[in-house]
């Protein structure tokens, strides 16, 4: 026990402190709020060159409809502007309501390009012109209309209890759930491919420095092996902490400096993002309302899943992987060909969790969030969702067995494959080490 | 006492006979030579007894007890054939891992690493990295791993490849030290002349049997072919005798073998009668290289693969 501790910490230690690490959990929270806040300035910036427009023949409904604000956009309605001269006189484009009545096409001329956003206003803002013309014409009341409307939208919402076994209901949103369960998936997929790959990156070091029968002589080969993964589980989950620790000082660090304005784009630029997809459309109530649902969420529930499952999944493939890097000699292109055994199960669960994360009960989901070589990514998928207690403590025991089953299968082969030089093994007489006696 | 005693060993792996049934004992604080050619089953013998293979059959004696791989290895230290260090590492964080792994305390490992870096002028390496070392550098790191925590038993295959002679003479004038503070060595090479040199006692495998057993001095005893070197001051040419036959002829030399159960004085007699002045007379004995290579010769260079059940 005493020398495991020992491999598990020269493994840690060595790691945490290496270049690459400090990087990535560094480096990737601050990649990631700047994407988010760079993406809301220039969101914001590209707003600013619409303040004045200048508008030119007018059919005549526009007028009287078209709405100005200060803050974002104003129409002026003249008649001696046009492309050309629009800049000298002071507006930011000049938008020409001169069309054919079929395309409802108009055209505007401006010096930069109209953004995403900047677009969508105007149309916005034509089409409820257009609305308010034609009510005029057919004789209703916008203000009566407003009125209904104002009482009418979000008068009834449904609420989506669900009933689990004893009777209990859980009030549930989908889309979060969805979002959530997405974005769990994806990180165990992902974290489980890297340090999975990082053990046998370790192994195969071992290995072609020839320190590996030096260490055997001291320790079992399978203390060694041992070592080495739970090391790594131990960088990888402080890799974890701290970027979710980063991240949330972070964002409130920008949430407190940044003006309040853009901390609202990049809230919405967020919520795009896959892994944020709740809420509605319209944007400052859409945030509201995600807020309140994601604190909704079970967290404590889904927090304990996740670092069970990620280890689990971890444990599961690492030892895998590690048995992998034992039999490869000093080619890289022959860890290409062993691995995909093993990374074949993995990218098929995620294609299942991913293509089928609408339905959480189906039987495809239910079945491959108990078979442990799919369970870790598909299970993640399902939990935010609510999932059966017996099928979840069934899924873990299956996972728990399956990772015993598998470091007990790897640690055979890693111990021949390890003082094997010179050749390849081939899977016939990997399987023969995994199973002969003693 | 012997330190270690092999009962009979056999280990068979699916197409070969790696080591069939050895056995041989190993005195303390000799130093002991294993020798073979390529893929006699020295290797798959050296980590038997350095527990990282167990046996098929037989058993293993260590220091008087039943030897107990788990808690027994802390006593041995083994330079391996294939051998190395982690490149990343620095070099005194890399011997104190090694160090503590084989149960030694922090406080104590990290003086005897001292102790050692100096004997070797190693002292300003401690921050540096393994990769920057040079091949003989590192080999005399390996080296001072090996014997950190003080073994009892050291297994060194080939520990001079790689070695300029100003450093091969250090490890080996370490070698001889070790042995006389009461370590026994095991030292397994294919250099001939270093056997010679450095072994009490050896022990010849080829195709996973013993086929050679004894002191130095004995083997060469064993092999020897009646052999003589005479230096004389005039020509000896033209000599006719049936005492003995010449071997190779040098302007004042002879190398000679006896025959037909003469003696080497009815050959000195024989140089009398011819009244030549004899200047030197000596036995010439083989070379563990010859006997090496007389036993060895014409069994197949590389082993064959064979059915083992």
């Amino acid at each position: 026990m005493n020398k495991i501790w020992l491999i598990f910490r020269r493994e840690y230690i060595t790691r945490v402190r290496n270049k690459t690490f400090l990087l990535s959990t560094f480096l990737l929270p601050i990649v990631m709020i700047l994407f988010i806040f760079g993406s809301a300035y220039f969101a914001m910036s590209s707003k600013d060159n619409l303040k004045k427009i200048a508008v030119v023949n007018d059919p005549g409904m526009f007028k009287s409809n078209l709405k100005s604000d200060s803050a974002r956009v104003h129409f002026d309605f003249t008649s001696d502007i046009d492309s050309s001269n629009f800049e000298s006189r002071g507006y930011d484009a000049v938008l020409n309501l001169n069309n054919d009545s079929v395309t409802k096409k108009f055209t505007i001329h401006s010096k930069k390009q109209l953004g995403i956003d900047g677009k969508q206003i105007i149309e916005n803002r034509l089409d409820r012109a257009f609305e308010n013309n034609q009510l005029q014409k057919n004789g209703i009341q916008k203000e009566i209309l407003d009125s209904i409307s104002k009482v009418s939208m979000g008068a009834y919402t449904i609420e989506n209890r669900l009933t689990l076994e004893k009777g209990k209901s859980e009030q549930v949103n989908a889309a979060v759930n969805y979002g959530v369960g997405f974005g769990s998936g994806i990180l165990i997929y992902i974290t489980m491919f890297i340090f999975g790959a990082m053990v046998m990156r370790g192994v195969m070091e071992e290995k072609t420095n020839r320190i590996a029968e030096v260490m055997v002589s001291s320790v079992k080969p399978f203390q060694l092996m041992m070592g080495k993964i739970i090391g790594i589980a131990a960088v990888g989950l402080t890799q974890l902490f701290l970027w979710v620790i980063l991240i949330m000082v972070l964002s409130y660090s920008a949430v407190a400096f940044l003006p309040a304005e853009m901390v609202q784009e990049a809230g919405n630029a967020n919520k795009s993002m896959p892994g944020g997809m709740g809420g509605n459309s319209a944007m400052a109530t859409g945030m509201l309302d995600f807020l309140k649902e994601m604190s909704n969420v079970n967290w404590p529930l889904i927090i304990s899943c996740f670092i069970f499952y990620f280890l689990g999944g971890y444990l599961f493939y690492a030892s895998l992987f590690a048995a992998i890097g034992s039999v490869i000699n000093e080619d890289p292109q022959e860890a290409q060909s062993l691995m995909l055994p093993i990374t074949m199960p993995i990218i098929f669960g995620f294609i299942i969790m991913t293509s089928n994360l609408n339905t959480p009960d189906s039987k495809i989901m239910v079945w491959s969030s108990m078979i442990p070589f799919t369970s870790p990514i598909v299970m993640m998928g399902r939990i935010p969702s609510g999932v059966p207690g017996w099928q979840l403590a069934s899924s873990m025991a299956l996972l728990v067995a399956g990772f015993i089953f598998t470091t007990w299968l790897a640690g055979k082969i890693y111990r021949t494959g390890i003082l094997m030089y010179g050749k390849k093994a081939t899977w016939k007489e990997m399987f023969k080490w995994a199973f002969r006696k003693s | 006492m012997d330190i270690l005693e092999l009962h009979n060993l056999k280990k068979y792996f699916a197409t070969q006979k790696a080591v069939d049934d050895i056995s041989f004992n190993i005195g303390q604080a000799s130093i002991f030579g294993l020798l073979g050619p390529n893929g006699a089953g020295k290797t798959t013998l050296l980590r038997m007894i350095t527990g990282i293979f167990y046996p098929d059959s037989g058993h293993i004696i260590f220091n008087g007890k039943k030897y107990d791989p788990v808690n027994d290895v802390g006593y041995i230290g083994y330079m391996p054939e294939e051998r190395g260090l982690y490149k990343k590492m620095k070099i005194g964080e890399q011997a104190l891992y090694l160090a503590q792994l084989k149960g030694l305390s922090k406080q104590d490992a990290t003086r005897k690493i001292k102790e050692w870096f100096v004997k070797f002028e190693m002292q300003s390496w401690w921050n540096k990295k393994v990769e920057d070392l040079s091949k003989g550098m590192s080999q005399k790191l390996q080296f001072v791993t090996t014997v950190l925590h003080d073994p009892k038993l050291i297994i060194l295959d080939e520990p001079f490849s790689g070695l300029d002679p100003v450093n091969a003479n250090l490890i080996k004038d370490e070698i001889f030290n070790l042995s006389k503070n009461g370590s026994t060595i095991i030292f397994s090479t294919h250099r001939m002349e270093q056997v010679e040199e450095i072994c009490d006692h050896i022990v010849l495998v080829n195709k996973g049997v013993k086929i050679l057993d004894g002191t130095v001095a004995d083997v060469k005893n064993k092999f020897k072919e009646n052999m003589y070197q005479l230096g004389a001051a005039t020509s000896l040419e033209n000599l006719v005798t049936h005492i003995f036959e010449v071997i190779r002829h040098q302007p004042g030399q002879l190398l000679i073998k006896l025959q037909n159960g003469s003696t080497t004085n009815d050959v000195l007699k024989y140089f009398i009668d011819q009244e030549i002045t004899v200047h030197s007379f000596n036995e010439v004995l083989p070379s563990l290289n010859d006997i090496f290579i007389k036993l060895v010769e014409g069994t197949p260079g590389a082993r064959q693969f064979q059915r083992v059940h």
